[in-house]
């Protein structure tokens, strides 16, 4: 029994991690209608520019300089390569990002190179008993700061203008720029919550346990896309949910890997693919996201 | 009497058609190994390549699965076949090698047809999303069907033996003077003869009814529909053809190297062929042939020289490892080409002012930044 509470509460604290990335995947589709295949790496640069900050700034520093340093990256990202490209079809700022993708990649791959990068954070590999389930400290904190920020982004996309912009716009983007919604600045703020949120989701990830930053890192970050298909791609809820579930199914898939050897060793990481395949050929919209118009 | 002599262009058209076939003929015999296998992979990617850019640019489905249905048609090739003393392989069922060939195109043509069966529900970017799902799901299969592919060691290739004639280094011995006719030469002479063929097909489908049709649906698939075409049929054929395509790719790659490891079909791979279409031009037959080559060719040739590039290391030395500097080049050049394709060059001019304050939106009539 203890181990099944270990595995929920692991899968819980790496679900809301993962809600994080999802989070920022669907906030930045919901702004600008743009699927950002450089979510992996936006995190593993947040991940990295920490490291490399974190001896001037400290720790708490370094986070701060690193989420403020990838929105801006994110921003000019948009400026420069997305609005120009506006007219286009929708695959082809999804490919672009791809590029994007590729060239970040690329350049973390050769920085980071074979090390392994820790970070210097208070937490450290303590710790913490609850009821006989020992949890790193680390992926508690993790907890919290998600549903923390979590809470934050919700509270100012419900109360703030650009908030209400950004709803308007996901739901119609048209009537919302006629109504006055200012698009150009809908979707500058997609892209700063979208950097900062896998900035925060990157430096969560490579803490204890997980053994630290390599250049493979950005590969964890690929699960973010069947956490959104499975919650829906448009919604924020579905999001959250999203990154849950993947979580929980991965914690559980690998705790109890015994049970399904069958499906070979490391079942664990495609369980959220053939959920994701399910849920497209059920309901392509995922659990929460809204009905396209068209029929054929 | 009408003159017997030559216009300058037919007379120089056929000087490089003499050309092209000498070197066709002769280069195997003649160049280092390095480079006659670097033309053989490329020329095998190329394949696969064009069949994407089918897709992807005549019908308009993004996919990032090709990588898969290359493997398809590469396991199905090595089971099919038979490896003579078994080799390290694992299942076989033995079939003559240029059968086996054939049967492994018209397999990964099959899962092609099951595949468009599920994303026929999907449109636009949940299709690429579902084709993500199956290229992961697929590599994990594939390392996990240790009978079929040999687990993460792989398994051997059956060589291709075409009446008795074999695509090896033996079987016959060949020798022109001083030199040999290696297999990889063999295989020289065939992936290139079955690229001209397959793109001329290719192109033809392309310009033609079928391919009119696809376009249609490509632009909207509503507006297609409402004009009469049978936007299932030409998605379904779409995805058959690209993943035929894909296959003999795959076996064609696979008689390359002569032994397969699953890890070779990976995302990254169908990253490198999306790579090899955008480069081309995305609506372009030949740009993509020009991309599978740059593509293939540009890693390949910086680890060989990689000693005198003063900025590169070799691979593991530490230094920039010239397949890392690659992809570096290959996603930027994406990037750029995309831009340079698609921009909308106001927009473009709008997007530079980043460094003015964003006053910009607000000047603009609302209708005219309806998009972004």
């Amino acid at each position: 029994m203890t181990s099944f509470l270990g595995y929920l509460v692991n899968g819980l604290s790496v679900g809301l991690t993962y809600g994080l990335v999802v989070l920022g995947f669907v906030v930045i589709y919901r702004g600008t209608r743009v699927i950002n295949f450089a979510q992996g790496s936006l995190l593993v640069l947040g991940a990295y520019l920490t490291v490399r900050l974190q001896g001037s700034v400290g720790f708490i520093g370094a986070v701060l300089v690193a989420v403020v340093l990838t929105a801006a990256f994110c921003v000019v990202l948009n400026r420069l390569f997305l609005r120009p490209l506006r007219k286009a079809p929708q695959d082809i700022p999804a490919i672009l990002m791809i590029g994007v993708d590729i060239v970040l990649v690329a350049d973390l791959t050769r920085r980071i190179g074979s090390d392994v990068l820790t970070m210097n954070d208070p937490w450290g590999s303590h710790n913490v008993d609850l009821g006989g389930v020992l949890i790193a400290q680390s992926r508690l904190v993790a907890l919290v700061v998600s549903i923390v920020v979590i809470a934050a982004f919700l509270a100012a996309n419900k109360y703030t203008s650009i908030g209400l912009s950004s709803r308007a716009a996901a739901e119609d983007r048209e009537t919302a720029a006629l109504m006055g919604a200012r698009l150009g600045r809908v979707s500058d703020f997609a892209w700063i919550c979208g950097g900062g949120l896998a900035v925060i989701a990157g430096v969560f990830l490579v803490l204890y346990p997980s053994p630290g930053l390599v250049s493979d890192t950005n590969t964890v970050a690929i699960l973010a896309f069947p956490a959104a298909i499975i919650g829906g791609l448009d919604s924020v809820w579905g999001a959250l949910v999203g990154g849950l579930l993947v979580g929980l199914v991965q914690s559980f898939g690998s705790g109890y890997q015994s049970q399904i050897d069958f499906l070979g060793a490391g079942a664990a990481d495609i369980l959220p693919w053939i959920l994701m395949v399910v849920v497209l050929l059920i309901k392509p919209t995922g659990l929460f996201g809204k009905q396209p118009l068209t029929r054929i | 009497m009408f003159s017997l002599a030559l216009s300058r262009q037919k007379s120089v058209l056929l000087g490089a058609a003499a050309l092209a076939v000498a070197a066709y003929v002769l280069l195997p015999l003649v160049l280092p190994v390095f480079w006659v296998q670097l033309v053989v992979f490329a020329a095998a990617a190329a394949i696969a390549a064009i069949g994407l850019q089918f897709l992807i640019g005549t019908s308009g489905q993004l996919s990032l699965a090709h990588s898969f249905f290359m493997a398809v048609g590469a396991y199905s090739y090595a089971v099919l076949g038979k490896v003579p003393g078994g080799g390290s392989s694992g299942w076989q069922v033995g079939l003559p090698s240029l059968l086996a060939a054939v049967a492994a195109v018209v397999i990964a043509g099959l899962v092609g047809l099951l595949f468009s069966f599920v994303s026929a529900r999907l449109g636009g970017l949940y299709l690429g999303l579902a084709s993500l799902g199956l290229v992961m799901i697929g590599a994990h299969v594939l390392t996990v069907a240790h009978s079929l592919t040999g687990g993460v060691y792989g398994r051997d290739v059956p060589v291709l033996t075409v009446g008795g004639f074999g695509f090896s280094d033996t079987d016959p011995e060949l020798w022109f003077g001083t030199h040999q006719l290696l297999g990889i030469g063999r295989l020289w002479y065939l992936t290139l003869a079955v690229l001209l063929i397959s793109y001329w097909l290719l192109r033809n489908v392309a310009h033609g009814r079928a391919g009119r049709a696809m376009n249609a649906l490509r632009d909207s698939e509503s507006a297609a529909a409402a004009a009469g075409v049978r936007v299932q049929h030409y998605k379904a054929l779409a995805y058959v053809i690209s993943s035929c395509y894909a296959g003999l790719g795959g076996v064609l790659t696979a008689l390359a190297f002569q032994h397969i490891v699953p890890t070779y079909f990976s995302l990254t791979l169908s990253l490198n062929f999306l790579a090899m279409v955008v480069i081309g031009g995305m609506r372009s037959i030949t740009g993509a042939v020009v991309g599978a080559f740059v593509v293939t060719g540009l890693p390949l040739v910086l680890s060989n020289y990689a000693g005198s590039l003063p900025f590169l290391g070799a691979p593991g030395s530490g230094g920039l490892e010239p397949g890392v500097f690659a992809q570096f080049i290959f996603g930027a050049v994406v990037i750029v080409v995309l831009i340079l394709q698609w921009a909308d060059l106001r927009g473009l001019r709008r997007g530079l002012r980043v460094l003015l304050p964003a006053r910009t939106s607000s000047t603009d009539a609302p209708l005219a930044s309806i998009n972004r």
